[in-house]
């Protein structure tokens, strides 16, 4: 069964591309706009992986792991967040709110492909 | 359909440009509303982040400027002026236009751009931090971190590095995804890798929570792949673990590792891990138990702790074990004469099997018919992987004439190179042993007779250095050397002239080219104006002939004058089994070597009648002449009606042989006759047929030969 990744960003272009890319190596991927709305579509769905960015109207990133960790469901599930190079601060807080891992932005398919295998197997 | 990725940015940097409009419009009216801040600092931030990753590269870094300006603004450090807002729609409208003209050009030679990034800059608060526009290719996302690794692990070592790596994760690590399970399984991808698992952390079992990692971990791994990739498996967690990579054994590549193999001793993995004091071991030593029992027992260690260290010893042990082993593995030494004696067996094998399948042949036995050609198929294997066993290359041959030529053309005073080429052809043993003097005969004449004096070579127009070409190359089941020199090359009319003094042709005599070169091959043939201490010795280029004659070879040559001569080599790959015509005569059995018969044609009664007694034939227009096997070898008996003659081809022209029968092909492993027939020079050899007799291989060169000159003498 292919693993279900859920891809969270307010950049239709981002989304796109993380989708095309875990697509084409045989994953299954579930896209949100932002935290809320992935939060909505997260139950019952079976997600193995959250790719998150950190900011997004609505909700963003750091409160949507926070949130995520907070179902028992999600607990351990991994979670990497998109961030670039200027949000040290921020990669600390995703950190601390449960945060797995992160990708800084830009990266490339072969990077996002590498990070994802790294931390769901 | 799929967007283009660019495309889909450009339409997405379209709508937030709107979007950032919108709000920028909405700002003026009020400044202070958090969430337009957010709204617009937010536009600017996708612009950015998703420009990067499209190429969008200057975007990126002109936006990056404006993200810096409103984050100042959102956190309250910046207030939002009339100013701000006029040079923000500003850019807006710039970043428009870059997004639909790519040939924009960079930020930093766009003078609007520039305008409106010194513009910003005045609006800053003096004690803002200012951030340098990233710069357009960005290190990839793990680069640039630090790490608590010891600088004196090399950075990317040439050869196998074995590591002592000890992992002790944060307890928390499962509530952030991390599975320390794939960690590990990222260190066994990197080389071979040894974990012990460590468990005298975990508490009794009351006061588990089955939330926390209590586990940690002694790895030991050897890779090529340097620390670098050890420490990004840790990357996501090595701010949350304690993480201790320590090279603990080098291997390099060159290194002459079997008399090097030793291993540290467990007291001494100990001691350097700090479990134990050097005080407890001296103490410990004294008594003669394995010093981990004795650790143990006094409670010094514990046993995980123990286990680890063994695992670590064990595998540098392994390691360094199988690195020797893979180095004499790579090539044994056998005596040679021990491979002749496995290619002997070998061709008994193939001689049993041949009367196998004949006496299985006509029991019509389902089974045992089975059997025989599984015994077939393996033999023939068996034979092809002997056989390739005594191949050797050719080089360590040619590697011996360099000091050769180097040596004659110092004597002569010539200058000669020696090039080589294909020297790791593979050849029978017994033909590279063979083949050497031949060879050094071919030099020596290339060098001595070719290659003239350097000022005769200047005044010829050629270069003063002369050129001995030596190469080697497969062509089919044979293999051809060419000794290739860009000497004088050989003069016809010299060698004609010679040949007629020498009493070898009769003068007039129409000869072709080529036929004019074999002469050289002739016994006594010398052109050589003098008699050197190179060549002229007495020993021509008949004796070259006859070598490889014996090897089952020919020889050819060709030459331009002035330009230089090619002797090419044509030798059979191997000495020890060949393909051979089966023939009969009377009673017994005899083998041509398959690879110069040509064809076999009839003769009847009528046509040794019409040919009056002369030993002559026709075959499509063309006279040739045959040899009575059955007189030559006085055979008893009468000859059936219509024989048969096997036509050869050697360098002698054609000839042929005539028998009684033609069996067919056979597959010959020849069988030498020992030195009591030393001097019977017509026969090569002998080998063992599948019913157990025996058939003689016939030399066909030196039996024409032979013949020839008994005709000469008869004639005289």
């Amino acid at each position: 069964m292919a693993k279900l990744i859920m891809t969270v960003d307010d950049s239709a272009s981002i989304r796109q591309m993380v989708s095309f890319t875990l697509k084409q190596a045989g994953y299954q991927v579930l896209e949100a706009v932002d935290g809320v709305d992935a939060l909505s579509k997260m139950d019952g769905a079976g997600v193995n992986m959250l790719l998150t960015d950190l900011n997004m109207p609505n909700m963003d990133g750091i409160e949507l792991i926070r949130q995520v960790r907070a179902k028992g469901a999600f607990k351990f599930i991994p979670i990497i967040m998109l961030t670039t190079e200027s949000q040290a601060e921020k990669k600390q807080q995703g950190k601390t709110a449960g945060a797995t891992g992160w990708i800084v932005k830009p990266f490339n398919p072969d990077q996002l492909l590498a990070v994802v295998k790294k931390v769901l197997g | 359909m799929m967007e283009s990725p660019k495309q889909a940015y450009r339409v997405e940097a379209h709508e937030l440009l709107a979007e950032l409009e919108t709000s920028l419009l909405a700002l003026e009216e009020e400044p202070e509303d958090q969430d337009l801040i957010s709204r617009v600092f937010r536009a600017m931030h996708t612009i950015k982040g998703s420009g990067s990753m499209f190429g969008f590269d200057d975007i990126a870094s002109f936006a990056h400027e404006l993200e810096t300006v409103f984050d100042l603004v959102r956190n309250g450090r910046m207030a939002v002026t009339k100013a701000l807002i006029d040079l923000t729609l500003a850019s807006a409208d710039l970043i428009r236009f870059m997004l639909d003209d790519v040939h924009a050009g960079d930020v930093s030679e766009n003078k609007v751009a520039q305008n409106i990034i010194a513009s910003l800059r005045t609006l800053l608060p003096s004690n803002a931090p200012r951030q340098p526009a990233p710069p357009p290719s960005r290190p990839p996302p793990d680069a640039g971190r630090t790490s608590a690794v010891s600088r004196d692990i090399p950075e990317s070592p040439s050869g196998n590095v074995t590591y002592r790596i000890s992992l002790r994760l944060a307890q928390d690590v499962f509530v952030r995804g991390t599975n320390p399970i794939l960690l590990l399984n990222e260190l066994r991808d990197l080389g071979e890798c040894r974990v012990t698992a460590r468990l005298n952390d975990i508490p009794n079992l009351e006061a588990i929570d089955p939330e926390k990692c209590y586990t940690y971990w002694d790895v030991i791994l050897t890779t090529n792949r340097g620390v670098d990739a050890v420490k990004d498996v840790f990357i996501f967690v090595e701010d949350e673990c304690d993480l201790i990579i320590k090279v603990i054994d080098v291997i390099e590549p060159s290194a002459e590792s079997a008399d090097t193999i030793s291993h540290k001793k467990l007291g001494d993995i100990l001691l350097e891990r700090g479990d134990i004091s050097p005080w407890h071991i001296e103490k410990t030593l004294g008594k003669q138990k394995r010093i981990g029992q004795l650790l143990m027992e006094e409670g010094l260690v514990a046993p995980d702790q123990v286990a680890s260290a063994l695992a670590e010893q064990d595998h540098v042990k392994g390691i360094r074990q199988k690195y020797s082993q893979a180095e004499q593995a790579s090539s044994i030494r056998v005596p040679a004469e021990r491979l002749d004696k496995l290619v002997n067996l070998v061709g008994e094998l193939v001689t049993v099997q041949a009367r196998l399948s004949q006496t299985v042949g006509p029991l019509e036995h389902a089974g045992l018919l089975s059997i025989s050609e599984e015994v077939e198929r393996l033999i023939t294997e068996l034979r092809d992987n002997t056989m390739s066993i005594r191949m050797l290359p050719i080089g360590t041959t040619f590697s011996k004439f360099k000091r050769l030529v180097r040596d004659l053309s110092n004597d002569l005073g010539k200058e000669v190179a020696m090039l080589t080429e294909g020297a790791e052809t593979e050849l029978d043993k017994t033909v590279i042993d063979r083949l050497n003097d031949p060879l050094v005969h071919l030099i020596r004449n290339s060098i001595d007779h070719g290659i003239e004096m350097p000022q005769i070579r200047q005044a010829a127009g050629k270069p003063r250095e002369g050129t001995v070409h030596l190469s080697a190359e497969h062509s089919g089941a044979s293999v051809l050397i060419r000794i290739r020199d860009d000497g004088a090359g050989l003069n016809s009319a010299a060698i004609r002239r010679k040949a007629e003094e020498r009493g070898l042709i009769t003068p007039g005599t129409e000869l072709s080219e080529k036929e004019t070169f074999s002469l050289i091959f002739a016994p006594g043939f010398s052109t050589a104006q003098k008699v050197t201490g190179v060549s002229g010795r007495g020993v021509g280029m008949d004796v070259v002939k006859r070598s490889i004659d014996t090897l089952r070879g020919s020889i050819d040559i060709s030459s331009r004058e002035g330009e230089g001569t090619t002797v090419t080599l044509k030798l059979p790959l191997t000495l020890a089994i060949i393909d051979g015509l089966l023939v009969q005569l009377g009673e017994g059995r005899f083998v041509l070597p398959l690879s110069i018969v040509e064809e076999c044609v009839e003769l009847t009664r009528e046509d040794v009648a019409k040919s009056h007694g002369k030993q002559i034939i026709y075959v499509r227009g063309e006279i040739v002449p045959y040899i009575q096997l059955r007189d030559l070898f006085a055979i008893p008996g009468t000859p059936p009606d219509v024989q048969q003659i096997v036509i050869t081809e050697s360098a002698g022209g054609r000839v042929g042989f005539v028998v009684d029968k033609v069996v067919g092909e056979h597959q010959t492993v020849i069988k030498s006759m020992g030195r009591m027939f030393r001097d019977v020079d017509v026969i090569s050899g002998a080998t063992i047929l599948g019913d157990g007799t025996v058939a003689l291989i016939i030399d066909i060169p030196k039996l024409v030969h032979g013949v020839e000159a008994r005709e000469a003498v008869r004639g005289n």
